[in-house]
């Protein structure tokens, strides 16, 4: 029989340890996605075409490369978090689920920073 | 009393549910959010083969436009549009607001409907701008 009480039998036993911080993130970079993601799929279907030259070109204007490293910034972000949930939700053995979330972290890290220094490349470039 | 090595139900317990419109649509959320953490490294391929130069872009085009690129990209599309929709739905609930059951069940059907919907409309403009 445990003496724990029911306050502390309750805090830290999710299956994250925390909650309200990661929640709140979710919700505001799903409400800043909303103007992003879709500021992203009118500007690809206002193009006249999607060769190099039209896609760079558009590209290099400094607001198009602005919100193209917002965007993937904050869907990098987003989706960080909502993955992270999924492994604390599914995968039940602790050293399995660290690797996981280890792994995760520095996947998005390494995909979202190569797609952020690749505009500032083509922003930068004269 | 209690024995702990009684095997308890993990946090959503998925396979306890009878499959309806609610929890199909939850379920919905999570697979398209999956898809579209694999659809997030196609658009950062993308970003980075710009950066390439014409070659590296050309090899992107390639993959993209081949058959199986383009199943992807439509299904990429549906799964944005539909956890767009759907997590709008979710910011709401958030609020308190739209939790009557035909609150939800209208919600839900107009996220998946619309989602489906507003696919058609975009690969519709893609494919008749091809041809214009």
């Amino acid at each position: 029989m445990s003496l724990r009480s029911p306050l502390g039998r309750v805090l830290g036993l999710g299956s994250a340890k925390d909650g309200t911080e990661h929640w709140w993130s979710q919700r505001v970079s799903a409400v800043a996605l909303i103007p992003l993601t879709l500021w992203f799929l009118f500007s690809l279907l206002a193009l006249p075409a999607l060769d190099y030259l039209t896609v760079r070109t558009w590209l290099s204007f400094p607001m198009s490369g602005f919100l193209a490293i917002l965007l993937v910034a904050v869907l990098t972000y987003h989706s960080y978090l909502g993955t992270t949930v999924i492994v604390e939700d599914y995968v039940p053995d602790p050293g399995t689920k660290l690797l996981w979330l280890l792994l995760l972290r520095f996947l998005y890290v390494l995909v979202g920073g190569a797609a952020i220094f690749a505009v500032l490349r083509v922003a930068l470039a004269s | 009393m209690h024995s702990p090595a009684r095997a308890r139900p993990t946090s959503p317990h998925a396979e306890i549910y009878r499959w309806q419109i609610g929890n199909s649509l939850s379920i919905l959320h999570r697979a398209t959010g999956v898809a579209l953490a694999l659809g997030l490294v196609a658009l950062c391929y993308w970003f980075v083969s710009i950066a390439g130069g014409e070659r590296a872009y050309a090899a992107a085009t390639g993959v993209f436009a081949s058959p199986a690129g383009v199943i992807f990209l439509v299904g990429w599309t549906f799964s944005f549009l539909y956890h767009l929709l759907n997590g709008v739905r979710h910011l709401f609930w958030d609020v308190g607001v739209g939790f009557e059951r035909t609150q939800r069940h209208m919600s839900g059907w107009f996220a998946v409907l619309g989602a489906a919907a507003l696919t058609l409309c975009v690969w519709g403009l893609v494919f008749a701008g091809h041809r214009a």
